[in-house]
């Protein structure tokens, strides 16, 4: 616990590796975005990367789960994900629908498939 | 400057404040900073660094690395590359998100509050309400949007920090849950053209691939390849239209 032995680090270790690290990608951007218009086609790729990084974040949240949701089985992690799809299609393509089925899936295998 | 712009600037910051009453995400913001609540909590930080960290951070994987890292004790050096990679995702969403509030005449530090904001939640909305909002009233709608999910998030915060030793662990596994079902729900309803469809199909496949092929900046790298393969498909589309 060595980087927690004070508030005060505690405090520093926020800033300097918490925030910065994270806050460091948006400079940039404000950087970046300087000249381009709404239309460029340029931002046609660009959002295609963010779509493909956040569908990377999302693909790696449910097959390496963090915390506790490791303890819930990987195939019940991937089929809940997969029923809250088929809900969000079959419901007027309605995020709420989709989350709230896939969450109800996960639960469900979970009390059902856990040892 | 006509001398209603104060008031039509305001009424656009409150707009885009309620706006984010009907938005899902609000919902969704509000589950998943019960569980990072309940994180601070758990690996022995104060309420007050955990809300700090929440609206400093403003990004639920960063804070969550954050939190567990420096709980179990890594170095700062590991615990500043984790954030910092998890974090790549923003550099394209500002750039993607800007050139839709700024005017030619917009000061960069104006930028800078909107750019704090941008997160998976308020990226996804803001590209979805944006276009109805007229562009001098966007910077102050995307402010509103901003402060509306942050006090949803602070809310949250405390309320999983004092909620912490009471819950169970399937609904504690369940919260974590959130995140990747709303980004994949959000992320499909505002993918509307093929190019989007194809960089978060590829995205998808590629994203677990690099990472269990152990290739470093795993999620740079796959973002990267994906979304250029969809693009590149998406221009040899048109070339033949």
């Amino acid at each position: 616990m060595s980087a927690l032995s004070g508030e005060f680090a505690a405090w520093m270790a926020l800033v300097l590796v918490g925030f910065l690290p994270n806050e460091m990608w948006r400079w940039l951007g404000v950087i970046f975005a300087r000249g381009l218009d709404e239309g460029a086609e340029i931002l046609v790729w660009v959002r295609a990367v963010a779509t493909a990084i956040l569908a990377g974040v999302i693909a790696k949240l449910t097959i390496f789960a963090p915390g506790v949701l490791a303890t819930v089985p990987t195939p019940v992690r991937l089929a809940a994900v997969l029923i809250g799809f088929m809900a969000f299609v079959l419901i007027r393509r309605s995020v709420l629908a989709g989350v709230i089925v896939g969450e109800m899936a996960l639960v469900v295998g979970a009390l059902v498939f856990s040892p | 400057m006509s001398c209603d712009a104060p008031t039509s600037t305001l009424a656009a910051y409150r707009a885009g404040f309620m706006a984010t009453w009907t938005s899902v995400f609000s919902y969704v913001l509000f589950g998943t900073y019960i569980g990072i609540g309940a994180l601070g909590h758990d690996f022995g930080f104060s309420l007050v660094w955990t809300v700090t960290a929440t609206l400093l951070v403003w990004a639920g994987p960063a804070q969550v690395i954050l939190i567990s890292a420096l709980g179990a004790g890594a170095s700062f050096i590991e615990v500043a590359v984790a954030v910092g990679l998890s974090a790549v995702r923003l550099l394209p969403m500002v750039v993607a998100m800007l050139p839709m509030i700024k005017r030619p005449e917009t000061r960069a530090w104006k930028l800078v509050l909107p750019a704090h904001f941008t997160a998976v939640s308020l990226w996804v909305e803001a590209m979805r309400l944006l276009p109805k909002v007229p562009r001098e009233n966007r910077i102050a709608f995307c402010n509103g949007l901003g402060t509306g999910y942050g006090i949803t998030a602070t809310t949250a915060t405390i309320t999983g920090f004092y909620l912490a030793a009471k819950l169970p662990p399937l609904m504690s596994a369940a919260l974590l849950f959130l995140t990747p079902l709303a980004f994949l729900m959000s992320t499909l309803r505002n993918a509307n053209m093929l190019v989007d469809r194809l960089a978060l199909g590829l995205g998808l496949i590629l994203g677990p691939l690099f990472a269990y092929w152990q290739i470093g900046l795993d999620l740079m790298w796959s973002g990267i390849a994906a979304g250029t393969a969809a693009y590149a498909v998406h221009r040899v589309r048109e070339a033949l239209q």
